[in-house]
């Protein structure tokens, strides 16, 4: 009879912040639709009401199948039966429990059968799910890559799938192949254009396909024969039921055992073209990935939030030299910080999210009629904030929900190592966030632009500039001085001018501005919510001793010291 | 293929599952307010028979009928979220107070009010009474057929039901034609959950009692969208002898609520010959379980 959504206050916290107004009222075009679907709300508290209740449905659902289920399917996992995937027993209840609740298809349009949903609550269903079971998100959660077809897909095309998948169907993208990994532009799966069908004919493998056999498939492949980079590849979907495509092998894996992770063979596999011929790379993967790294983020936030349950709960009832540990100080500081650390990624993981809706729906908007000059300076706007927050929000959450879930099997001690126990699997479970969709050291690749230009710097001083009651300008005082910190060391760097050195520290930079932006977040909540004061407290001083730390070793660091680190390339 | 129309029988009870030391009154009755109102357990099985009938044969209908205060509207939302198409209410202070016989006494009525139906389905017994008496009461008061203790229906061929009943020591299978009464076991399957695009359809439903009690912002929507009207039927809507109904119209009276711990591990099989009944009722008045 557990609820994951009603038992998790922070999340209602998070779903009613201000900007929410903007997002619903431009999602919903002024209300517009109320006529033409009776699910579709009258105004800004209906729709806040619907958000509402439907997540309490995701929350019950999560807590009375999803989390139960999870075990036997991490002990049982998915087969391969004739060349298909067979899900373990518990995540096809899963599937059917979530579709018959009608929770496919949360973001996409009504006219397709969707919620119409933002991508706040969208995410923030993903964020309970994962809590409940972070291999099971990957199934439900690739519902996102419909939002790549709805951007970039013909009228036709959205009809044919969106539709299905607002019905049920599950989706996966394509994209890795045993020689192209992070380097997508290695990509060599063959997209052959058959004029006699009419369709494109796909031959190759693909590898480490998360949902492989899902019903709907976006398959990156090489329409340009010739080409060696990405501009030589094309976006495909591919539809189970045209066959051609077969599982070969589902990968034993440390974790998230319930999502099948498969290798492909395409053999003759009929195909349709998404969009342009040779924007495949460029342009609709790295939609399809910004939308793939805030769904990691929010599984990663997920994948927290159990951990942090799970230590909490036992340390309140382990008892050890006559009291419970949660007692002794070694034990509640570690609970304190990994609830700072978990209340800090899930603020992000809000404000993220918010930045993706307003420009997402704006450019939605701007295929309807021709946006304002205001609109489109807000656009863009939250389209710069949009990106440069999501590679900072996946990384950071995940290298988070890393160490939470290490402190909760810690706190667990020696049983903690057993089986008998959640937190084991969602020890194994989280180690794949901070790895897919991109590393971490990848999306510091993608979020060092944010320190490099500024960007980050600029956000930090708008968040600088909110009034906050005068109990929380002590730590607002602490982050001004943080903040110079960070920027003299990002002027240091950036002065040497040397590509290798920047790379050398960027890790730390862009850690640094996570440090600072989440504090920010944090002290604006507590703001709002005296709920979130120790957590802005706590986390402010993980965050200083952090950005010192860095700070220090960027300031007495130079070029000359880069050899010391390199090995055998000498 | 065929629809039908389907009546389930559901009522909202305090969660038992869930007392606490103020759950009962001075006087013995239940305390309702200190306990959450819920769709009674064994009646969402009932719901998840009926919305499988209407799974398998479109152009179905499934009609929630409740007998209790205002907010037992509550339910009637609840089942319109995961499936039914509609609900009604039967309230009125008249009702108060109604043992097992005026209760199945007023729903029988109820239904002879809405008169086509093809199969009622309820809960086996409710968790504030655990009497298992108003669905054989309703049949037994419309002169249908009953079959308790379903587990599934099988399937529904040439105006005729095939179920499965959970008895003691097995299962039974049994055919019974249309119209008829059958509850539902707890080892049913449970409810399907609440559907997003129905609730956010029907959370607006309100019985025209709640209606005048709230500040609805969309009234009208109570026009355009009659759906959203929770029919509201009292003693006036119904044809009956007030005699029968509430408290004058039932002869169970509450000597006194207690505590009880089940010690006994197992349980006492009786046939249904005549001595095995009678034996049963002498130790029942012996010890003044009954009487």
């Amino acid at each position: 009879m557990a609820n994951y959504y009603t038992d998790n206050k922070e999340l209602k916290f998070h779903l009613d912040h201000p900007l929410m107004e903007k997002i619903v009222r431009l999602k919903e075009r002024n209300f517009t639709e109320k006529e033409a679907f009776e699910y579709a709300p009258m105004d800004h508290e209906d729709a806040m009401d619907n958000f509402d209740k439907v997540l309490e449905v995701v929350g019950e659902i999560c807590g009375d199948l999803v989390g139960p289920n999870a075990e036997s399917i991490d002990a049982e996992g998915p087969q391969v039966v004739d060349g298909h995937v067979v899900y373990a027993r518990g995540t096809a209840e899963n599937i059917e429990a979530l579709n018959k609740a009608g929770l496919m298809g949360m973001s996409l349009p009504r006219k397709y059968g969707g919620l119409n949903f933002p991508i706040v609550p969208y995410i923030m269903a993903a964020d309970v799910v994962s809590r409940a079971d972070a291999g099971f998100v990957n199934i439900w959660g690739l519902q996102d890559c419909a939002e790549t077809i709805n951007e970039f897909a013909s009228e036709e095309q959205k009809e044919k799938y969106l539709t299905r998948v607002c019905n049920g169907d599950t989706m996966a993208m394509d994209l890795t192949e045993p020689d192209a990994g992070s380097d997508l532009q290695a990509v060599q799966l063959k997209a052959v254009y058959d004029e006699q069908s009419g369709k494109w004919i796909l031959n190759g493998v693909k590898r480490f396909i998360t949902n492989g056999d899902g019903h709907i498939s976006l398959v990156l492949a090489r329409s340009e024969p010739g080409t060696k980079d990405g501009r030589g590849l094309s976006m495909f979907i591919y539809d189970k039921n045209d066959g051609g495509v077969t599982v070969r092998r589902i990968e034993h894996k440390m974790g998230i055992i319930g999502s099948p992770t498969c290798e492909l063979v395409f053999k003759d596999a009929p195909a349709e073209l998404v969009g342009s011929r040779k924007m495949g790379l460029i342009k609709y993967v790295m939609a399809l990935m910004n939308g793939a790294r805030l769904g990691i983020a929010a599984q990663s936030v997920g994948v927290s939030e159990a951990a942090y349950r799970e230590a909490l709960a036992y340390a309140k009832e382990r008892m050890q030299f006559g009291k419970a540990i949660m007692r002794f100080p070694a034990v509640y500081e570690m609970l304190s910080n990994m609830k700072a650390k978990l209340d800090a990624s899930r603020t992000l993981l809000y404000e993220t999210a918010r930045f993706v809706d307003v420009y997402k729906t704006y450019m939605h908007i701007a295929e309807e009629r021709k946006l304002e000059k205001e609109e489109r300076d807000e656009m863009k706007k939250y389209q710069r904030l949009a990106d440069i927050y999501t590679p900072l929000v996946k990384g950071m959450s995940s290298e988070y929900s890393n160490q939470l879930a290490y402190d909760a099997v810690q706190i667990h001690g020696g049983s903690g190592f057993m089986k008998d126990y959640p937190v084991e699997r969602i020890y194994r479970d989280a180690r794949i966030t901070s790895i897919y969709e991109g590393t971490t050291q990848l999306q510091v690749v993608a979020a060092i632009r944010g320190v490099t230009t500024g960007a980050y710097l600029n956000q930090i001083r708008v968040y600088e500039a909110e009034k906050v009651s005068p109990e929380l300008e002590h730590l607002r005082r602490t982050l001004i001085i943080l903040t110079d910190e960070y920027e003299q060391a990002v002027n240091k760097v950036l002065a040497t001018e040397d590509n290798e050195f920047i790379d050398f520290h960027a890790r730390r930079l862009v850690e640094m501005a996570g440090n600072i932006i989440m504090s920010y977040l944090l002290v604006l909540d507590s703001n709002r919510d005296a709920m979130f004061a120790k957590s802005a407290k706590n986390y402010i001083r993980i965050a200083k001793a952090q950005v010192k730390a860095h700070a220090e070793f960027i300031r007495t660091s130079d070029l000359s010291d880069l050899g010391s680190y390199k090995y055998e390339m000498q | 293929m065929k629809a039908y129309k389907i009546i389930v029988l559901a009522k909202q009870v305090p969660d038992t599952r869930n007392v606490g030391k103020d759950a009962m009154k001075a006087d013995g009755t239940i305390n309702r307010a200190a306990l959450p109102a819920i769709f009674n357990p064994e009646d969402l099985n009932a719901l998840e028979q009926a919305l499988r009938i209407k799974d398998r044969f479109p152009g179905s209908t499934v009609t929630i009928l409740t007998m209790g205060p205002g907010r037992a509207a509550e339910i009637i939302r609840e089942g319109m979220f995961r499936g039914a198409d509609g609900g009604i209410l039967l309230t009125d202070r008249a009702f108060a107070g109604s043992d097992t016989l005026a209760t199945s006494y007023a729903i029988s009525r109820a239904l002879k009010k809405v008169k086509d139906f093809d199969i009622v389905i309820a809960g086996r017994q409710a968790i504030d009474g655990d009497t298992a008496q108003v669905g054989p009461q309703v049949a037994e008061k419309l002169g249908l057929p009953q079959v308790t203790y379903v587990e599934e229906i099988q399937k529904i061929e040439n105006g005729k039901v095939e179920m499965k009943r959970r008895l003691e020591r097995g299962v039974e299978t049994v055919s019974c034609p249309v119209p008829l009464v059958l509850t539902v076991n707890g080892s049913a399957p449970d409810c399907r959950a609440r559907n997003a695009k129905l609730i956010m359809k029907y959370k607006h439903a309100k019985t025209v009692t709640e209606l005048q009690n709230s500040n609805e912002d969309y009234l009208h929507l109570y026009n355009d969208r009659p759906y959203l009207n929770i029919p509201e039927w009292t003693v006036n809507d119904i044809e009956v002898d007030h005699a029968e109904l509430g408290l004058s119209g039932s002869p169970t009276k509450v000597k006194k609520v207690e505590n009880v711990v089940l010690q006994a591990k197992e349980a006492k099989v009786i046939t249904s010959a005549d001595s095995d009944i009678d034996d049963l009722m002498r130790e029942l008045i012996e010890s003044h379980t009954i009487g």
